[in-house]
């Protein structure tokens, strides 16, 4: 199974992510932020960094990039995206995920080992986990905090589409402690911390991020 | 050449962290007079018409690229008419 990983100019964890998805067992494909092509990709990662240097806001140029027109119309057709950090931020500005990423209300860069709770187990990138689990992974990020309006926040909760919560502190001050959501359909998936940091034992708090990556490549396989 | 300006501003219901920190700058300075500080974006945009098409084609870069309307307000407007300082350029 081929997942592509996009690489925009000022992208940092694109490697990252390929290897994550060669340590699940799939095949990476490496993706360019200029290029209409998406070389048949069966799922796509959109990587953590800082994507044209967060110039205007984050992600709001890279949502522009060629290679996203792609991503947005396979996305909207069901292929399985995730969107990590920058990749979150980028799937919120291409409206493929609701709200948006501000600054960190304490106004800092952090960057720790996350708890999180996993509250959606059923999407093409957490079917391997189980709901109510808790995972430890780095987050890293200056403007993490997820806001949407009430009646979306709501809409987010009644619908299930809140896949991770931040557990004992919120980081960022996002709201209703959210640290990841997915759209209707389940296939697109956007969060803060970084699983691909969470996939060895010898470097990282663990290997608590491998189940994105086999859940895709399971959904995929279509045992999900 | 005339100019739009676009403002953006965050939405009053949104936190603003960089209007804090400059909020929470002025005290030390000796101004305690200010109640809060928002802090956004203008933009100054050189067109060759002075029409209202060249107005609606910005107000639409405003809305699609220049603001995010999850989170932010915008305002669009002719740069002379408001009286805008134009900085001499060195």
């Amino acid at each position: 199974m081929k997942i592509g990983v996009v690489t925009f100019p000022g992208s940092l964890d694109d490697v990252d992510a390929r290897r994550a998805v060669r340590l699940a067992g799939g095949d990476p494909v490496a993706l360019w932020h200029g290029d209409h092509d998406l070389k048949g990709v069966d799922a796509v990662i959109l990587p953590g960094g800082f994507s044209y240097g967060d110039y205007l806001r984050c992600g709001a140029i890279a949502r522009f990039a060629p290679v996203m027109t792609e991503v947005v119309a396979a996305a909207k057709g069901g292929l399985p995206v995730l969107g990590i950090c920058n990749g979150f931020q980028i799937l919120c500005e291409s409206h493929l995920l609701p709200g948006a990423l501000i600054r960190n209300d304490h106004r800092t860069f952090i960057c720790r080992d996350q708890v999180l709770r996993v509250e959606n187990a059923a999407t093409a990138w957490t079917n391997g986990y189980h709901a109510g689990q808790e995972i430890v992974i780095p987050l890293k990020n200056g403007e993490g905090g997820f806001v949407a309006d009430e009646a979306t926040l709501d809409r987010l909760e009644g619908e299930g589409r809140v896949v991770f919560r931040y557990v004992g502190v919120n980081p960022n001050g996002s709201l209703r402690d959210i640290a990841g959501i997915t759209n209707e359909r389940g296939n697109v998936v956007g969060l803060m911390p970084h699983p691909e940091h969470a996939v060895e034992e010898l470097c990282g708090p663990g290997t608590d991020g491998l189940g994105f990556f086999t859940s895709a490549l399971a959904t995929l396989a279509g045992v999900a | 050449m005339p100019r739009v300006v676009v403002e953006v501003m965050p939405k009053p219901e949104i936190l603003d962290p960089q209007g804090k920190a400059v909020h929470g700058a002025l005290p030390r300075l000796g101004f305690d007079g200010i109640l809060e500080v928002r802090q956004g974006k203008r933009f100054e945009l050189e067109v060759a018409e002075t029409d209202e098409a060249t107005l609606a084609e910005v107000r639409e870069i405003a809305e699609t690229l220049l603001s995010n309307p999850v989170i932010e307000d915008f305002t669009v407007h002719w740069a002379d008419t408001v009286g805008t300082v134009r900085v001499e350029e060195a």
